[in-house]
Protein backbone atom coordinates (compact mmCIF):
# COMPACT_ATOMS: atom_id res chain seq x y z
CA UNK A 1 0.00 0.00 0.00
CA UNK A 2 0.98 3.39 -0.84
CA UNK A 3 2.06 5.91 1.45
CA UNK A 4 -0.47 8.67 0.08
CA UNK A 5 -3.17 5.81 0.28
CA UNK A 6 -2.69 4.78 3.77
CA UNK A 7 -2.14 8.55 5.05
CA UNK A 8 -5.59 8.60 3.22
CA UNK A 9 -7.04 5.65 4.94
CA UNK A 10 -6.42 6.84 8.38
CA UNK A 11 -7.41 10.81 8.35
CA UNK A 12 -10.51 10.27 5.93
CA UNK A 13 -13.15 9.06 8.55
CA UNK A 14 -11.73 11.64 11.09
CA UNK A 15 -11.72 13.97 8.95
CA UNK A 16 -15.12 13.28 7.50
CA UNK A 17 -16.60 13.36 10.60
CA UNK A 18 -15.42 16.99 11.65
CA UNK A 19 -15.68 18.25 8.07
CA UNK A 20 -19.64 17.04 7.86
CA UNK A 21 -20.11 18.14 11.73
CA UNK A 22 -18.30 21.17 12.00
CA UNK A 23 -17.83 22.34 8.55
CA UNK A 24 -21.09 21.22 7.38
CA UNK A 25 -22.91 22.66 10.49
CA UNK A 26 -21.42 25.95 10.12
CA UNK A 27 -22.40 25.61 6.15
CA UNK A 28 -26.07 25.52 6.62
CA UNK A 29 -26.07 28.10 9.38
CA UNK A 30 -24.70 30.22 6.80
CA UNK A 31 -26.88 29.75 4.12
CA UNK A 32 -29.83 29.77 6.63
CA UNK A 33 -28.59 33.39 7.42
CA UNK A 34 -29.16 34.64 3.74
CA UNK A 35 -32.78 32.99 4.50
CA UNK A 36 -32.11 30.62 1.54
CA UNK A 37 -33.81 26.94 2.41
CA UNK A 38 -34.78 25.46 -0.93
CA UNK A 39 -36.87 22.68 0.94
CA UNK A 40 -38.99 24.82 2.24
CA UNK A 41 -39.33 26.98 -1.01
CA UNK A 42 -36.63 29.39 0.29
CA UNK A 43 -35.28 30.07 -3.12
CA UNK A 44 -33.59 33.64 -3.39
CA UNK A 45 -31.01 34.03 -1.11
CA UNK A 46 -30.96 37.84 0.49
CA UNK A 47 -29.36 39.75 3.04
CA UNK A 48 -32.85 40.72 4.94
CA UNK A 49 -31.08 39.35 8.08
CA UNK A 50 -27.92 40.61 8.30
CA UNK A 51 -29.50 44.52 7.11
CA UNK A 52 -31.71 44.19 9.93
CA UNK A 53 -29.43 42.47 12.75
CA UNK A 54 -26.55 45.81 11.58
CA UNK A 55 -29.24 48.52 11.64
CA UNK A 56 -30.03 47.53 14.93
CA UNK A 57 -29.15 49.58 18.39
CA UNK A 58 -29.23 46.22 20.92
CA UNK A 59 -27.24 44.80 18.12
CA UNK A 60 -24.46 47.10 18.69
CA UNK A 61 -24.95 47.47 22.12
CA UNK A 62 -24.55 43.43 22.60
CA UNK A 63 -21.32 43.79 20.16
CA UNK A 64 -19.78 46.24 22.51
CA UNK A 65 -21.03 44.51 25.75
CA UNK A 66 -19.28 40.97 24.77
CA UNK A 67 -16.10 42.83 23.17
CA UNK A 68 -16.09 44.60 26.87
CA UNK A 69 -16.26 41.06 28.69
CA UNK A 70 -13.67 39.18 26.29
CA UNK A 71 -11.22 42.07 26.15
CA UNK A 72 -11.16 42.21 29.97
CA UNK A 73 -11.36 38.91 31.24
CA UNK A 74 -8.32 38.27 28.75
CA UNK A 75 -6.39 40.92 29.72
CA UNK A 76 -6.96 40.31 33.80
CA UNK A 77 -6.08 36.79 33.23
CA UNK A 78 -3.31 37.14 31.06
CA UNK A 79 -1.19 39.66 33.41
CA UNK A 80 -2.69 37.27 36.50
CA UNK A 81 -1.25 34.08 35.34
CA UNK A 82 2.40 35.84 34.51
CA UNK A 83 2.45 36.70 38.08
CA UNK A 84 1.21 33.20 38.83
CA UNK A 85 3.47 31.44 36.68
CA UNK A 86 6.55 33.47 38.30
CA UNK A 87 5.20 32.91 41.67
CA UNK A 88 4.59 29.07 41.10
CA UNK A 89 8.03 28.33 39.19
CA UNK A 90 10.09 28.75 42.03
CA UNK A 91 10.26 26.01 44.77
CA UNK A 92 8.06 27.52 47.95
CA UNK A 93 6.18 25.97 50.46
CA UNK A 94 2.08 25.82 49.33
CA UNK A 95 3.38 25.62 45.63
CA UNK A 96 2.17 21.59 45.65
CA UNK A 97 -1.51 22.62 47.09
CA UNK A 98 -1.47 25.91 44.13
CA UNK A 99 -0.40 23.70 41.80
CA UNK A 100 -3.35 20.86 42.28
CA UNK A 101 -5.63 23.66 42.64
CA UNK A 102 -4.52 25.10 39.39
CA UNK A 103 -4.96 21.83 37.64
CA UNK A 104 -8.08 21.21 39.74
CA UNK A 105 -9.90 24.18 38.44
CA UNK A 106 -8.90 23.35 34.40
CA UNK A 107 -11.20 20.59 35.54
CA UNK A 108 -14.12 22.13 36.36
CA UNK A 109 -17.04 23.16 33.81
CA UNK A 110 -17.37 26.81 33.36
CA UNK A 111 -21.20 27.08 35.00
CA UNK A 112 -19.87 25.73 38.44
CA UNK A 113 -17.52 28.58 38.48
CA UNK A 114 -20.75 30.66 37.38
CA UNK A 115 -22.77 29.33 39.90
CA UNK A 116 -19.73 29.74 42.49
CA UNK A 117 -19.59 33.74 41.38
CA UNK A 118 -23.04 33.88 42.16
CA UNK A 119 -23.10 33.19 45.40
CA UNK A 120 -20.48 34.85 46.33
CA UNK A 121 -20.42 38.42 44.40
CA UNK A 122 -24.80 38.41 44.68
CA UNK A 123 -26.45 41.03 47.02
CA UNK A 124 -27.20 38.83 49.40
CA UNK A 125 -24.24 36.55 48.69
CA UNK A 126 -21.45 35.90 50.95
CA UNK A 127 -19.07 39.22 49.99
CA UNK A 128 -22.27 41.20 50.81
CA UNK A 129 -22.67 39.41 54.23
CA UNK A 130 -19.17 39.66 55.17
CA UNK A 131 -19.39 43.75 54.45
CA UNK A 132 -22.47 43.82 56.42
CA UNK A 133 -20.75 42.36 59.25
CA UNK A 134 -17.81 44.09 59.33
CA UNK A 135 -20.07 47.53 59.24
CA UNK A 136 -19.21 48.69 55.26
CA UNK A 137 -23.27 48.09 54.57
CA UNK A 138 -26.17 48.41 56.33
CA UNK A 139 -28.37 46.56 54.18
CA UNK A 140 -27.91 44.36 50.78
CA UNK A 141 -29.17 47.41 48.45
CA UNK A 142 -26.04 49.21 50.24
CA UNK A 143 -23.79 46.59 48.08
CA UNK A 144 -22.84 47.37 44.54
CA UNK A 145 -24.58 45.21 42.21
CA UNK A 146 -22.04 43.10 40.64
CA UNK A 147 -24.23 40.24 39.35
CA UNK A 148 -26.54 40.87 36.55
CA UNK A 149 -25.20 44.37 36.11
CA UNK A 150 -24.11 46.29 33.07
CA UNK A 151 -20.56 46.20 33.88
CA UNK A 152 -20.58 42.26 33.73
CA UNK A 153 -18.56 42.07 36.94
CA UNK A 154 -19.40 38.60 37.78
CA UNK A 155 -18.99 37.47 33.98
CA UNK A 156 -15.61 38.75 34.00
CA UNK A 157 -14.83 37.36 37.03
CA UNK A 158 -15.69 34.00 36.30
CA UNK A 159 -14.00 34.10 33.28
CA UNK A 160 -10.64 35.28 34.96
CA UNK A 161 -10.95 32.32 37.59
CA UNK A 162 -11.20 30.32 34.81
CA UNK A 163 -9.08 30.86 32.29
CA UNK A 164 -6.21 32.59 34.70
CA UNK A 165 -5.52 28.46 36.11
CA UNK A 166 -4.91 27.67 31.67
CA UNK A 167 -2.66 30.85 30.70
CA UNK A 168 -0.43 30.05 33.95
CA UNK A 169 -0.62 26.13 32.55
CA UNK A 170 0.96 27.54 29.65
CA UNK A 171 3.29 29.88 30.46
CA UNK A 172 4.68 27.96 33.34
CA UNK A 173 5.26 25.11 30.36
CA UNK A 174 7.02 27.68 28.46
CA UNK A 175 9.18 28.59 30.61
CA UNK A 176 10.27 25.12 32.13
CA UNK A 177 11.08 25.18 28.60
CA UNK A 178 13.60 28.26 27.62
CA UNK A 179 15.28 27.68 31.73
CA UNK A 180 16.43 30.57 33.65
CA UNK A 181 20.01 30.95 31.94
CA UNK A 182 19.27 33.71 30.09
CA UNK A 183 17.86 35.99 33.20
CA UNK A 184 20.27 35.00 35.42
CA UNK A 185 22.86 36.10 32.53
CA UNK A 186 21.27 39.53 32.25
CA UNK A 187 21.43 39.72 36.53
CA UNK A 188 25.01 38.58 36.46
CA UNK A 189 25.55 41.86 34.11
CA UNK A 190 23.76 43.70 36.44
CA UNK A 191 20.36 43.77 35.17
CA UNK A 192 17.43 44.51 37.82
CA UNK A 193 14.65 41.35 38.72
CA UNK A 194 12.40 43.95 36.82
CA UNK A 195 14.75 44.69 33.88
CA UNK A 196 15.27 40.73 33.67
CA UNK A 197 11.54 40.14 33.75
CA UNK A 198 10.95 43.07 31.15
CA UNK A 199 13.56 42.77 28.32
CA UNK A 200 14.82 39.33 28.79
CA UNK A 201 11.81 37.04 29.74
CA UNK A 202 8.61 38.70 28.93
CA UNK A 203 10.09 39.06 25.15
CA UNK A 204 10.39 34.76 25.44
CA UNK A 205 6.68 33.99 26.57
CA UNK A 206 5.09 36.31 24.37
CA UNK A 207 4.22 35.00 21.78
CA UNK A 208 2.96 31.86 23.25
CA UNK A 209 1.07 34.07 25.90
CA UNK A 210 -0.44 35.98 22.69
CA UNK A 211 -1.28 32.71 21.04
CA UNK A 212 -3.02 31.09 23.72
CA UNK A 213 -4.75 34.38 23.84
CA UNK A 214 -6.40 34.76 21.01
CA UNK A 215 -7.77 31.24 21.92
CA UNK A 216 -9.50 32.62 25.10
CA UNK A 217 -10.76 35.85 23.64
CA UNK A 218 -12.70 33.69 20.58
CA UNK A 219 -13.61 31.07 23.53
CA UNK A 220 -15.28 33.61 25.83
CA UNK A 221 -16.37 35.82 23.01
CA UNK A 222 -18.89 32.82 21.95
CA UNK A 223 -19.62 31.38 25.20
CA UNK A 224 -23.00 30.91 26.40
CA UNK A 225 -23.68 29.34 29.68
CA UNK A 226 -21.85 32.55 31.72
CA UNK A 227 -23.58 35.29 30.31
CA UNK A 228 -26.68 33.37 30.45
CA UNK A 229 -26.92 33.00 33.82
CA UNK A 230 -24.65 36.14 35.31
CA UNK A 231 -25.45 38.91 32.40
CA UNK A 232 -28.07 41.48 32.47
CA UNK A 233 -31.40 41.00 30.30
CA UNK A 234 -30.46 44.28 28.44
CA UNK A 235 -28.08 44.25 26.35
CA UNK A 236 -27.11 40.55 26.48
CA UNK A 237 -24.02 39.17 25.28
CA UNK A 238 -24.07 38.02 21.57
CA UNK A 239 -24.50 34.73 22.00
CA UNK A 240 -27.05 34.97 24.62
CA UNK A 241 -28.76 37.09 21.96
CA UNK A 242 -28.66 34.65 19.04
CA UNK A 243 -30.02 31.68 20.98
CA UNK A 244 -32.82 33.52 22.21
CA UNK A 245 -33.59 34.34 18.83
CA UNK A 246 -33.02 30.90 17.49
CA UNK A 247 -35.38 29.31 19.95
CA UNK A 248 -38.29 32.66 19.39
CA UNK A 249 -41.39 31.27 18.97
CA UNK A 250 -41.14 34.00 15.73
CA UNK A 251 -39.72 31.88 12.96
CA UNK A 252 -38.89 34.61 10.87
CA UNK A 253 -36.28 35.31 14.12
CA UNK A 254 -34.16 32.20 12.52
CA UNK A 255 -32.35 33.76 9.92
CA UNK A 256 -31.50 36.65 12.15
CA UNK A 257 -30.29 34.11 14.71
CA UNK A 258 -27.92 32.27 12.13
CA UNK A 259 -26.80 35.95 11.05
CA UNK A 260 -25.69 36.64 14.61
CA UNK A 261 -23.47 33.51 15.15
CA UNK A 262 -21.89 34.33 11.71
CA UNK A 263 -20.88 37.15 13.35
CA UNK A 264 -20.07 35.88 16.15
CA UNK A 265 -17.93 32.75 14.10
CA UNK A 266 -16.28 35.86 11.61
CA UNK A 267 -14.77 37.26 15.17
CA UNK A 268 -13.58 34.28 15.98
CA UNK A 269 -11.92 33.37 12.84
CA UNK A 270 -10.27 36.54 12.68
CA UNK A 271 -8.85 35.63 16.30
CA UNK A 272 -7.65 32.42 14.60
CA UNK A 273 -6.12 33.94 11.42
CA UNK A 274 -3.95 35.92 14.23
CA UNK A 275 -3.56 32.87 15.92
CA UNK A 276 -2.23 30.81 13.01
CA UNK A 277 -0.16 33.90 12.05
CA UNK A 278 1.68 34.23 15.37
CA UNK A 279 2.43 30.41 15.62
CA UNK A 280 3.36 30.97 11.96
CA UNK A 281 6.27 34.03 12.86
CA UNK A 282 7.06 32.10 15.87
CA UNK A 283 7.91 29.43 13.99
CA UNK A 284 10.24 31.25 12.04
CA UNK A 285 12.31 33.14 15.44
CA UNK B 1 10.76 39.44 47.93
CA UNK B 2 9.72 36.42 50.17
CA UNK B 3 6.86 37.87 51.75
CA UNK B 4 5.66 39.40 48.25
CA UNK B 5 5.56 35.69 47.45
CA UNK B 6 4.20 34.19 49.98
CA UNK B 7 1.13 36.58 50.02
CA UNK B 8 0.70 35.92 46.82
CA UNK B 9 0.72 32.51 46.94
CA UNK B 10 -1.66 32.22 49.61
CA UNK B 11 -3.96 34.99 47.11
CA UNK B 12 -3.97 32.88 44.43
CA UNK B 13 -4.49 29.63 46.55
CA UNK B 14 -7.56 31.69 48.32
CA UNK B 15 -8.78 33.25 45.06
CA UNK B 16 -8.64 29.56 43.39
CA UNK B 17 -11.10 27.85 46.59
CA UNK B 18 -13.37 30.86 47.09
CA UNK B 19 -16.33 30.41 44.63
CA UNK B 20 -16.43 26.83 45.72
CA UNK B 21 -16.91 27.41 49.48
CA UNK B 22 -20.51 28.78 49.21
CA UNK B 23 -21.63 26.59 47.14
CA UNK B 24 -19.99 23.45 49.11
CA UNK B 25 -21.37 25.21 52.43
CA UNK B 26 -25.36 25.42 50.58
CA UNK B 27 -25.11 21.17 49.77
CA UNK B 28 -25.15 20.89 53.31
CA UNK B 29 -27.63 24.06 54.55
CA UNK B 30 -30.57 24.13 56.52
CA UNK B 31 -31.43 27.60 55.61
CA UNK B 32 -29.19 30.20 55.43
CA UNK B 33 -30.73 33.41 55.81
CA UNK B 34 -29.26 37.21 54.88
CA UNK B 35 -26.97 37.92 56.77
CA UNK B 36 -25.25 34.96 58.25
CA UNK B 37 -22.20 34.22 57.42
CA UNK B 38 -22.75 30.53 58.31
CA UNK B 39 -25.40 28.26 57.68
CA UNK B 40 -28.10 28.05 60.81
CA UNK B 41 -27.43 24.52 60.43
CA UNK B 42 -25.78 21.69 58.57
CA UNK B 43 -27.66 18.59 56.98
CA UNK B 44 -27.42 15.84 55.11
CA UNK B 45 -30.59 17.13 53.22
CA UNK B 46 -29.86 18.58 49.76
CA UNK B 47 -28.16 15.41 49.35
CA UNK B 48 -30.65 12.97 49.95
CA UNK B 49 -32.73 15.25 48.00
CA UNK B 50 -30.11 14.78 45.25
CA UNK B 51 -30.05 11.00 44.76
CA UNK B 52 -33.51 10.63 45.28
CA UNK B 53 -35.96 9.72 42.53
CA UNK B 54 -37.99 12.78 42.34
CA UNK B 55 -34.68 15.28 41.20
CA UNK B 56 -33.92 13.00 38.28
CA UNK B 57 -30.39 13.97 39.01
CA UNK B 58 -29.36 9.99 39.02
CA UNK B 59 -31.12 9.64 35.31
CA UNK B 60 -29.31 12.88 34.65
CA UNK B 61 -25.96 11.79 35.67
CA UNK B 62 -26.58 8.68 34.04
CA UNK B 63 -27.48 10.13 30.96
CA UNK B 64 -24.23 12.46 31.21
CA UNK B 65 -21.56 9.49 31.58
CA UNK B 66 -23.38 7.40 28.70
CA UNK B 67 -22.98 10.82 26.58
CA UNK B 68 -19.46 11.09 27.34
CA UNK B 69 -18.45 7.59 27.21
CA UNK B 70 -20.31 7.18 23.75
CA UNK B 71 -18.77 10.41 22.19
CA UNK B 72 -15.19 9.31 23.64
CA UNK B 73 -15.57 5.80 21.96
CA UNK B 74 -16.35 7.63 18.48
CA UNK B 75 -13.33 9.84 18.95
CA UNK B 76 -10.70 6.84 19.88
CA UNK B 77 -11.82 5.16 17.03
CA UNK B 78 -11.12 7.60 14.53
CA UNK B 79 -8.55 10.15 16.54
CA UNK B 80 -6.32 7.39 16.59
CA UNK B 81 -6.11 6.84 13.07
CA UNK B 82 -5.94 10.12 12.14
CA UNK B 83 -3.32 10.48 14.95
CA UNK B 84 -0.75 8.13 13.40
CA UNK B 85 -1.45 9.91 10.06
CA UNK B 86 -0.59 13.06 11.45
CA UNK B 87 2.45 12.29 13.75
CA UNK B 88 3.92 9.46 12.12
CA UNK B 89 3.92 10.83 8.22
CA UNK B 90 4.65 14.58 6.47
CA UNK B 91 2.50 15.02 3.97
CA UNK B 92 1.40 17.69 1.55
CA UNK B 93 -1.90 19.71 2.91
CA UNK B 94 -0.67 18.74 6.16
CA UNK B 95 -1.01 22.01 7.48
CA UNK B 96 -4.53 22.46 6.15
CA UNK B 97 -5.55 19.25 7.87
CA UNK B 98 -4.33 20.51 11.04
CA UNK B 99 -6.18 23.73 10.68
CA UNK B 100 -9.31 22.15 10.15
CA UNK B 101 -8.87 19.98 13.12
CA UNK B 102 -8.05 23.23 15.38
CA UNK B 103 -10.94 25.64 14.15
CA UNK B 104 -13.41 23.03 16.02
CA UNK B 105 -11.68 23.70 19.23
CA UNK B 106 -11.21 27.43 18.99
CA UNK B 107 -14.71 28.24 17.21
CA UNK B 108 -17.78 28.42 18.89
CA UNK B 109 -19.66 25.92 18.54
CA UNK B 110 -22.99 27.62 18.64
CA UNK B 111 -23.34 28.30 14.89
CA UNK B 112 -22.69 25.26 14.27
CA UNK B 113 -25.01 23.09 16.37
CA UNK B 114 -27.33 25.60 15.17
CA UNK B 115 -27.15 24.84 11.48
CA UNK B 116 -26.78 20.81 12.25
CA UNK B 117 -30.12 21.28 14.37
CA UNK B 118 -31.86 22.45 10.94
CA UNK B 119 -30.25 19.13 9.23
CA UNK B 120 -31.02 16.60 12.35
CA UNK B 121 -34.42 17.49 12.73
CA UNK B 122 -35.26 15.59 9.52
CA UNK B 123 -32.81 13.15 10.09
CA UNK B 124 -34.64 11.84 13.01
CA UNK B 125 -31.95 13.39 15.29
CA UNK B 126 -32.45 16.29 16.80
CA UNK B 127 -33.99 16.53 20.85
CA UNK B 128 -32.26 12.55 20.56
CA UNK B 129 -29.57 11.37 22.77
CA UNK B 130 -27.66 10.09 19.58
CA UNK B 131 -27.90 13.93 18.46
CA UNK B 132 -26.25 14.95 21.32
CA UNK B 133 -23.42 12.34 21.03
CA UNK B 134 -22.87 13.16 17.44
CA UNK B 135 -22.20 17.42 18.26
CA UNK B 136 -20.18 16.59 21.36
CA UNK B 137 -17.64 15.14 18.43
CA UNK B 138 -17.42 18.54 17.32
CA UNK B 139 -14.84 19.39 20.19
CA UNK B 140 -13.74 15.78 21.54
CA UNK B 141 -12.60 14.52 17.86
CA UNK B 142 -10.15 16.93 17.59
CA UNK B 143 -8.16 17.01 20.92
CA UNK B 144 -8.08 13.22 20.66
CA UNK B 145 -6.50 13.65 17.05
CA UNK B 146 -4.48 16.52 18.46
CA UNK B 147 -3.42 14.24 21.30
CA UNK B 148 -2.45 10.85 19.20
CA UNK B 149 -0.22 12.65 17.19
CA UNK B 150 1.94 14.20 19.85
CA UNK B 151 2.14 10.62 20.93
CA UNK B 152 2.95 8.78 17.51
CA UNK B 153 5.64 11.70 16.83
CA UNK B 154 7.67 10.18 19.32
CA UNK B 155 6.37 7.11 18.70
CA UNK B 156 9.29 4.71 16.63
CA UNK B 157 7.77 2.46 14.16
CA UNK B 158 10.39 0.13 13.92
CA UNK B 159 9.70 -2.78 16.48
CA UNK B 160 6.28 -3.19 14.07
CA UNK B 161 8.49 -4.00 11.26
CA UNK B 162 10.39 -6.38 13.02
CA UNK B 163 7.59 -8.21 14.06
CA UNK B 164 6.03 -8.38 10.71
CA UNK B 165 9.50 -9.77 9.40
CA UNK B 166 9.18 -12.38 12.19
CA UNK B 167 5.81 -13.25 10.79
CA UNK B 168 3.00 -11.59 12.89
CA UNK B 169 -0.05 -10.44 11.07
CA UNK B 170 -1.10 -6.66 10.69
CA UNK B 171 -3.58 -7.52 13.60
CA UNK B 172 -0.99 -8.99 15.70
CA UNK B 173 1.34 -6.28 14.98
CA UNK B 174 -1.48 -3.58 16.13
CA UNK B 175 -2.56 -5.99 19.14
CA UNK B 176 0.54 -6.97 20.71
CA UNK B 177 2.88 -3.96 19.36
CA UNK B 178 1.39 -0.85 18.48
CA UNK B 179 -1.34 -0.53 20.93
CA UNK B 180 0.63 -1.03 23.99
CA UNK B 181 3.14 1.35 23.14
CA UNK B 182 0.20 4.05 22.44
CA UNK B 183 -1.99 3.20 25.88
CA UNK B 184 -0.86 6.04 28.01
CA UNK B 185 -1.43 8.11 25.21
CA UNK B 186 -4.76 6.43 24.59
CA UNK B 187 -6.15 7.06 28.00
CA UNK B 188 -5.34 10.55 28.74
CA UNK B 189 -6.83 11.34 25.31
CA UNK B 190 -9.71 9.49 26.43
CA UNK B 191 -9.82 10.93 29.74
CA UNK B 192 -9.57 14.43 27.89
CA UNK B 193 -12.49 13.69 25.67
CA UNK B 194 -14.88 12.35 28.39
CA UNK B 195 -14.07 15.73 30.64
CA UNK B 196 -14.98 18.08 27.31
CA UNK B 197 -18.24 16.00 26.62
CA UNK B 198 -18.72 16.41 30.43
CA UNK B 199 -18.52 20.04 30.69
CA UNK B 200 -20.60 20.50 27.05
CA UNK B 201 -23.74 22.76 27.47
CA UNK B 202 -25.04 25.10 24.50
CA UNK B 203 -24.24 22.09 21.70
CA UNK B 204 -26.27 20.05 24.48
CA UNK B 205 -29.23 22.38 24.54
CA UNK B 206 -29.12 23.61 21.04
CA UNK B 207 -29.46 19.61 19.80
CA UNK B 208 -30.96 18.40 22.39
CA UNK B 209 -34.00 20.97 22.47
CA UNK B 210 -33.91 20.78 26.48
CA UNK B 211 -35.30 16.85 25.70
CA UNK B 212 -31.69 15.73 26.52
CA UNK B 213 -30.97 16.50 29.73
CA UNK B 214 -27.71 16.46 31.33
CA UNK B 215 -25.92 16.98 34.14
CA UNK B 216 -24.97 20.96 33.73
CA UNK B 217 -29.13 21.73 32.04
CA UNK B 218 -30.14 20.47 35.19
CA UNK B 219 -27.80 22.16 36.99
CA UNK B 220 -28.33 25.83 35.50
CA UNK B 221 -32.48 24.98 35.82
CA UNK B 222 -31.44 24.30 39.77
CA UNK B 223 -29.41 27.29 39.69
CA UNK B 224 -32.12 30.08 38.25
CA UNK B 225 -34.79 28.57 40.16
CA UNK B 226 -32.87 29.86 43.95
CA UNK B 227 -32.75 26.39 45.24
CA UNK B 228 -29.20 26.51 46.17
CA UNK B 229 -28.62 23.56 48.25
CA UNK B 230 -29.99 21.55 45.79
CA UNK B 231 -27.62 23.44 43.71
CA UNK B 232 -24.26 22.86 45.92
CA UNK B 233 -25.22 19.38 45.70
CA UNK B 234 -25.58 18.45 42.10
CA UNK B 235 -22.35 21.53 41.56
CA UNK B 236 -20.55 18.72 43.96
CA UNK B 237 -21.81 15.65 42.07
CA UNK B 238 -20.93 17.84 38.35
CA UNK B 239 -17.22 18.37 39.49
CA UNK B 240 -16.46 15.18 40.92
CA UNK B 241 -15.14 13.15 37.57
CA UNK B 242 -13.02 16.11 36.59
CA UNK B 243 -11.09 15.80 40.33
CA UNK B 244 -11.02 12.17 40.07
CA UNK B 245 -9.32 12.22 37.23
CA UNK B 246 -7.25 15.05 38.37
CA UNK B 247 -6.18 12.43 40.96
CA UNK B 248 -5.42 9.71 38.09
CA UNK B 249 -3.23 11.64 35.86
CA UNK B 250 -1.41 13.70 38.46
CA UNK B 251 -0.01 10.40 39.71
CA UNK B 252 0.77 9.14 36.54
CA UNK B 253 2.31 12.49 34.92
CA UNK B 254 4.42 13.20 38.38
CA UNK B 255 5.89 9.41 38.41
CA UNK B 256 6.99 10.55 34.90
CA UNK B 257 8.41 14.00 35.55
CA UNK B 258 10.09 12.14 38.55
CA UNK B 259 12.01 10.09 36.12
CA UNK B 260 12.85 12.24 34.01
CA UNK B 261 14.73 14.46 36.78
CA UNK B 262 15.96 11.33 38.08
CA UNK B 263 17.58 10.66 34.86
CA UNK B 264 18.72 14.15 34.08
CA UNK B 265 21.20 16.00 36.39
Amino acid sequence: MSDRLKIALLLTPALAVIGGLFFGGLGVALLRSFNYMPVIGLTEPDLAAYRRVLSSATFYRSFGLTLYIATTATVLSAGLAIVAALVLRQPFRGRGVASFLVQLNLTIPHLVGAIGILYLFSQSGSFARAALHIGLISAPADFPALVFDPNAIAIIATYVWKELPFLTVIILANMQTLGQDHEMTARALGATRWQAFRHVLLPQILPGLLSACAVVFAFIFGAYEVPALLGPSSPQTLPVMAYRSFTDVDLAARPEAMALTMLIALVCALMIALYAHMLRSKARV
Amino acid sequence: MGHIRRITMLLLIGGLVLPLIPLAMWSFARGWAYPNLLPNQFTLQPWAFAVSDQSGVLQSLLLTIGIALAATLLSVLLGVPAGRALGQHRFRGKAAVELILIAPIIMPGLAAAMGLQAVFIPLGLSNTVAGVVLVHLIPTLPYMVLVMAGVFAAYDPMAEDQARSLGASPMQVFRHVTLPAIMPGIVVGALFAFLISWSQYILTLTIGGGRVQTLPLLLFQFATSGRNDITGAIGMIYILPGAMILLLTARHLTGRSITITGRGA
